[in-house]
C-alpha cells in the first residue's frame, strides 16, 4: 500500500447536487484536491457537510454529478476502499475494547498500517488498550476513532468534525498526525467550524 | 477480502458473548417455551411424545425470531455499516458472513440443545436426534430469510412486531419441512432423506437469497 502513498492522486468532485428529505441542499459544487491538499468544507448547521462527504465515501448518492479519485496522469481508483470516514457515527463497539475495535477495522478497511497499541499510543491513549470502549470519554473515544486513520492506510481522510470533544493537547496530536499524512501525499477533506491547525483551503457548502 | 469477513463472523461472536449481546435469550426462551408447554398439555406422555417435534420446531422458530431485530440494527446505528461498506469486501459477502455469526451464536445452540429439551416431552431417540438434525439446516434457513427482515427493518426503531409479520411467511416453507423430516424419523413412514434433503435445498436458497436481498434492502436505506 506504500505504493499508494507515493503515487499522486487527485479527487475530483464535479457539479454535485444533493437532495435530503425533498430539500436541495447544495448543488453545482465542485472542487479538485490533489496529493497533500487539504480542504476545509465550511457552513452552518444543516448546510449539507457531512452529506458530501458521505457523497465522496460512496454512501449516498448524489441526485447529480460525481466523485472521482484517480493517480494523476493514469487510472482510476474505487474511491469507497482509498477512503477513510471519521464522522459522530464512529463506528465503536462499546462492549469491546479499543483494541479489539482497532483490529477489527484494521481487518475489515485492509491495507494495514500500525498496530492498535501503536495507534492508540500515537492519539496519547497508552493506557486504554484492554478498556471496554463504554468506559471512555467522547474525547476518548473520538480519539480511538481517529487512531483507524493509522491502524489503515487509506489516502484520502474524510473527516467530520474531528476536532469535536477534542481536549488542546489531542487538537494538537491529530494536527501533528494531519501535516505528517499531507506530507507523505495524502489528502484531506475535512468538515470544521473551526481552525484545525492545518494549512488548508477553504470551500462554502450550501445552496 | 477472506481477512475481513473472518474478521466479522470473529467480532459478532464475540459481540454476541458479551454483556448485551443476547446471547443465550434465544436459548432461554426456547427452554421457557418447552418447559411450560407441557403443564398446558397436559401430563400425557404419548400425545407430548407425538407433537414433540412440533414443538421443538416452533420454539426454534420463535427463538429464531427474538433474536433477529439487532443483526443489522446496531451495526447501522453506531455508523460500522457504512465504514464496512467502504471495505473491499462487497456488502452481500458481509451480510453473509454476519448471517453465519447469528447462526453460530444463536442457531447451531438451538439444534444442539432441541434433544435436550425433547428429553422433557417424552420423545424417544430416534425422534430426538432426527429433530436435532432437521434443526441444522432448518435454522440456517430461518436466519437467512429472517435476515431479509431484519435489513429491511435496520434503520426503524422497536419493530420486532413488523419484522416478525414481514418474515414469518418465509418461514412456512421451512417449518412445513422441517417438522416433515423430524416425523419422518419418529414413524418411519417416509423416508427420512426425502424431506430433510428438500430441508438442505431449503438452506441453500435462503443463504444466496437472503444475502443479495439483505444487501440490497440496506442499500436502499441510506
Amino acid at each position: 500500500m506504500a505504493e499508494t502513498a507515493r503515487e499522486r492522486l487527485r479527487l475530483t468532485v464535479a457539479d454535485i447536487a444533493c437532495e435530503r428529505g425533498g430539500r436541495l441542499l447544495f448543488s453545482g459544487l465542485g472542487f479538485s484536491l490533489g496529493a497533500g491538499e487539504a480542504l476545509l468544507l465550511k457552513g452552518p448547521n444543516g448546510a449539507g457537510k457531512t452529506s458530501l462527504l458521505m457523497i465522496i465515501a460512496g454512501l449516498l448518492r448524489p441526485l447529480e454529478g460525481e466523485a472521482r479519485l484517480a493517480a494523476e496522469g493514469g487510472d482510476e481508483r474505487e474511491l469507497p476502499e482509498e477512503a477513510h470516514l471519521v464522522g459522530h457515527r464512529d463506528g465503536l463497539k462499546s462492549q469491546l475494547s479499543a483494541c479489539e475495535n482497532l483490529s477489527f477495522w484494521r481487518a475489515m478497511l485492509g491495507a494495514p498500517g500500525l498496530t492498535p497499541e501503536a495507534g492508540l499510543a500515537a492519539l496519547g491513549l497508552p493506557h486504554v488498550p484492554h478498556l471496554p470502549c463504554a468506559f471512555l470519554s467522547a474525547g476518548q473515544r473520538r480519539r480511538v476513532a481517529l487512531a483507524r486513520l493509522l491502524v489503515s492506510r487509506r489516502p484520502l481522510w474524510l473527516l467530520d468534525e474531528p476536532t469535536a470533544a477534542l481536549d488542546a493537547a489531542s487538537r494538537g496530536l491529530l494536527a501533528e498526525l494531519m501535516r505528517g499524512h499531507l506530507a507523505s501525499g495524502g489528502l484531506i477533506l475535512a468538515a470544521t467550524h473551526e481552525p484545525i491547525g492545518i494549512a488548508a483551503a477553504e470551500i462554502e457548502v450550501g445552496r | 477480502m477472506n481477512r475481513a469477513l473472518l474478521a466479522v463472523i470473529r467480532r459478532d461472536l464475540r459481540l454476541a458473548t458479551r454483556i448485551g449481546g443476547g446471547f443465550g435469550l434465544g436459548l432461554a426462551f426456547y427452554l421457557a417455551l418447552v418447559a411450560i408447554l407441557p403443564f398446558a398439555v397436559g401430563p400425557d406422555l404419548g400425545l407430548l411424545a407425538r407433537i414433540g417435534p412440533a414443538i421443538l420446531w416452533i420454539g426454534a422458530l420463535l427463538s429464531t425470531l427474538i433474536g433477529l431485530d439487532r443483526l443489522f440494527q446496531a451495526d447501522e446505528e453506531d455508523g460500522s455499516l457504512d465504514l464496512m461498506r467502504m471495505g473491499e469486501a462487497p456488502l452481500e459477502a458481509i451480510v453473509a458472513a454476519k448471517g453465519v455469526a447469528h447462526w453460530l451464536a444463536s442457531g447451531l445452540p438451538l439444534a444442539v440443545l432441541a434433544p435436550l429439551f425433547g428429553l422433557m416431552l417424552g420423545m424417544q431417540p430416534a425422534a430426538l436426534l432426527g429433530t436435532a438434525a432437521s434443526l441444522v439446516p432448518g435454522s440456517i434457513a430461518l436466519t437467512f430469510a429472517g435476515a431479509i427482515g431484519a435489513a429491511l427493518t435496520a434503520s426503524l426503531r422497536r419493530c420486532g412486531l413488523l419484522l416478525s409479520v414481514l418474515v414469518i411467511p418465509l418461514t412456512v416453507p421451512v417449518l412445513i419441512f422441517g417438522v416433515a423430516t423430524a416425523e419422518a424419523s419418529r414413524n418411519g413412514s417416509v423416508s427420512f432423506a426425502t424431506p430433510f434433503l428438500a430441508l438442505c435445498a431449503l438452506a441453500l436458497a435462503a443463504i444466496v437469497a437472503g444475502s443479495i436481498a439483505a444487501a440490497a434492502a440496506l442499500r436502499a436505506q441510506s
